[in-house]
């Protein structure tokens, strides 16, 4: 694998890129007089969910629902507390010979461009120097590195011979994004993590990437995880959508499925808290009030009971279990769930159906 | 699209003087190694307890314009043309009048109330604060009305929460805190830079809907400031689109929103993300703001503008009016209305 080709496909369409079950990740919060562990955040607590080959995954949900720690367990940037990660058929960070893939090799085909384009480049190199540094890294020889970065810059829109030698600093934050992308796929990744990677552009701007990010997925063959808080973006670019709460997922599903017959309240106060552009069709009364509790803390059994306008005593006593509503569509709902006890419990499958 | 929000009549009409009226207003920055021409000659007019929005992107000029409204400018800033607040002369001020009119007449929201709030007060000592100061008030009353206040913007367990300090509060509270202390006394004109832009969804669209209820039952003037068309079509009565420091359209928030006169803003509604675009392509506005070292002759936008000519780059086109409320500086708009 000396010439840095990309990796070869192991089960075929139906085997999932990426399979993630039962991952946790909390942080403690340290303090008092030893650093003793005072409380534990729990970023991410228990989560599960598949990536397809070729398909673009979205994740939405407020700050603090441990959508970018996901990203980062994903990118093994950080190590689950539990859990396991399989990719193309390997479980990640377990050794060649039981079948495993070794860190470094699955950080090669995963890659992740970050919401911050100038923390996330060196300000000291020209950019093509920061394209070609991974290749260099896994033993490409650096004409072959520079070489590459040069195409790759020329595929993400910007010019070799005007662009390549220039700094971060003389870019605009559109061309600096563009950059990080084409860095992210310097090591031919087949699935790179993208974690609110429009949210500092401009409207104007943010169009010209999205559209940059559709054309690459289609020209290198790749998926996506794209993570944003922008709803509409998540729309516009995703297959799937996995909305997550508190750090638990509480729906998954198609796109179509999630906005348009979304299961959980949580989903549907997010979708409904969406601005809209007509001023005729304004709103007199917010979906939720209050703001997401704190995850050092969460709330017993649904962790959106607090929040929620049909919560009843069976969500305080009992977690949700996943209910399968058809199609790939799942919630983590007693009212999607017909033997829950909930009163309403079922409405949730027929609005769905 | 309802015809009652089009009309101008949703303000209050034959208010005989504008709340704010600005004139030619230009502000430059200054420094030994760059000159920036942030604001190009923009022109204003806010009427008593309406709704404006100023939206544009980075760089447009936005919320120097605002600032500049209550002079809140570095002092190495050049300021020249005429700015009138509630009838009365902001530029002719003295220190002393200043600090009596910020706060008073005026007041002003952020994006990160953190930086707004002082963290070694309590939420309550800052809002007497502002009132003691401003209408000489006795700590007692002056804490009454900070209950008061607290409770208007909708916080929970108000009696409380006046002892917390700033970073016990979520953001969403402290949203709504930076805006108790603002109203304070009763400002004639609110100014609120993207204060919603930090928040989440669903607490966005919380402190929204109480500024906006606010601002009806207070009567207040409000200029918003917003990068986001959704936040716009969400809180304005009219909206005015800026670029390279000046004012390309303005007009009523339906109609504008509807259908844009500038091919400015145009272009942004056809490249911001609507539901229900999936699978089409975004159209996008090529290229990038120009850089604001050189005032352009001209209209700005040629450079990235599907409809330019050699005429655009000659001068700054003129405001025109196509129809009652209406108003764009590009010369494809059609000078209808002669108002």
């Amino acid at each position: 694998m000396d010439d840095l080709a990309s990796a070869p496909d192991r089960g075929g369409p139906a085997q999932p890129l990426l399979t993630l079950t039962g991952l946790v990740k909390h942080f403690p919060l340290k303090g008092g007089l030893f650093g003793r562990t005072r409380a534990v955040v729990r970023a991410v607590d228990g989560v599960s969910f598949a990536v397809a080959k070729g398909e673009t995954l979205g994740i939405v949900g407020e700050s603090g629902c441990g959508k970018s720690t996901t990203a980062r367990l994903l990118m093994r940037l950080i190590d689950p507390d539990a859990g396991s990660m399989i990719f193309n058929g390997e479980p990640v960070g377990e050794s060649e010979q039981a079948g495993g893939i070794a860190l470094r090799d699955y950080r090669r085909q995963v890659q992740m461009v970050f919401q911050d384009s100038y923390a996330s480049l060196n300000p000291r190199l020209p950019i093509e120097e920061s394209i070609a540094f991974g290749p260099r890294v896994h033993g490409l020889p650096a004409a072959e590195a520079v070489q590459r970065a040069r195409e790759l810059l020329a595929a993400v829109g910007l010019a070799p011979e005007s662009f390549a030698r220039r700094y971060p600093h003389e870019l605009s934050g559109g061309q600096r994004q563009r950059v990080n992308i084409a860095r992210a796929l310097a090591l031919r990744p087949r699935l790179v993590i993208l974690d609110e990677p429009v949210s500092a552009l401009d409207k104007s701007v943010e169009a010209q990437v999205l559209n940059l990010l559709v054309d690459l997925k289609e020209g290198f063959g790749l998926t996506y995880v794209f993570i944003s808080h922008d709803l509409n973006v998540v729309q516009y670019i995703s297959d799937r959508v996995l909305v997550m709460y508190l750090g638990e997922v509480v729906e998954m599903g198609p796109v179509e499925a999630i906005y348009d017959r979304a299961a959980h309240p949580y989903t549907r106060a997010l979708l409904d808290s969406r601005p809209s552009m007509d001023p005729a069709r304004r709103r007199t009364r917010p979906p939720l009030t209050g703001d997401p509790p704190n995850p050092v803390n969460p709330p017993s059994g649904c962790r959106f009971r607090t929040r929620c306008p049909s919560a009843e005593e069976v969500c305080a006593a009992r977690k949700p279990r996943m209910a399968a509503l058809g199609g790939g569509h799942v919630a983590a709902c007693h009212m999607a769930d017909p033997g829950s006890g909930h009163s309403r419990a079922g409405a949730a499958l027929e609005a769905a159906a | 699209m309802s015809a009652a929000l089009d009309q101008p009549a949703a303000r209050p009409a034959a208010a005989a003087r504008p709340l704010v009226r600005v004139r030619d207003l230009h502000v430059t920055f200054a420094t030994r190694e760059r000159t920036v021409h942030a604001v190009n000659g923009v022109d204003l007019d806010l009427a008593a307890g309406e709704v404006l929005c100023i939206l544009g992107e980075s760089g447009s000029g936005k919320s120097v314009t605002m600032r500049a409204l209550m002079r809140l400018l570095p002092r190495f800033a050049r300021i020249s043309g005429a700015i009138e607040v509630a009838g009365r002369d902001v530029a002719a001020m003295n220190e002393r009048e200043l600090a009596d009119f910020r706060g008073g007449e005026v007041a002003m929201i952020f994006q990160e109330p953190m930086t707004a709030l002082d963290p070694v007060f309590t939420i309550g000592r800052q809002i007497a604060e502002t009132v003691q100061r401003h209408e000489g008030a006795s700590r007692q009353a002056a804490e009454a009305r900070a209950l008061e206040l607290l409770e208007l913007v909708q916080i929970p367990s108000a009696k409380r929460r006046l002892a917390a300090y700033p970073h016990e509060l979520s953001g969403g509270l402290r949203q709504r805190a930076m805006i108790a202390v603002a109203l304070a006394c009763r400002p004639k004109l609110l100014l609120a830079d993207e204060p919603t832009t930090a928040l989440d969804a669903t607490v966005q669209i919380q402190v929204l809907l109480l500024l906006r209820e606010l601002q009806r039952e207070l009567g207040m003037g409000v200029i918003f400031v917003t990068h986001d068309l959704g936040v716009a079509g969400e809180i304005a009565d009219r909206v005015a689109v800026m670029y390279a420091g000046r004012v390309v359209e303005e007009g009523p928030v339906g109609a504008l929103m509807a259908a844009p006169l500038h091919p400015y803003p145009q272009g942004l509604l056809g490249a911001t993300v609507h539901p229900g675009m999936r699978g089409r392509r975004l159209t996008t506005i090529p290229g990038a703001p120009p850089l604001l070292d050189v005032v352009a002759p001209g209209c700005a936008f040629p450079p990235r503008c599907p409809h330019a000519e050699e005429a655009c780059l000659a001068a700054v086109p003129a405001m025109r009016s196509p129809a009652p409320g209406r108003r764009a500086r590009c010369l494809r708009v059609p000078d209808g209305d002669v108002s």
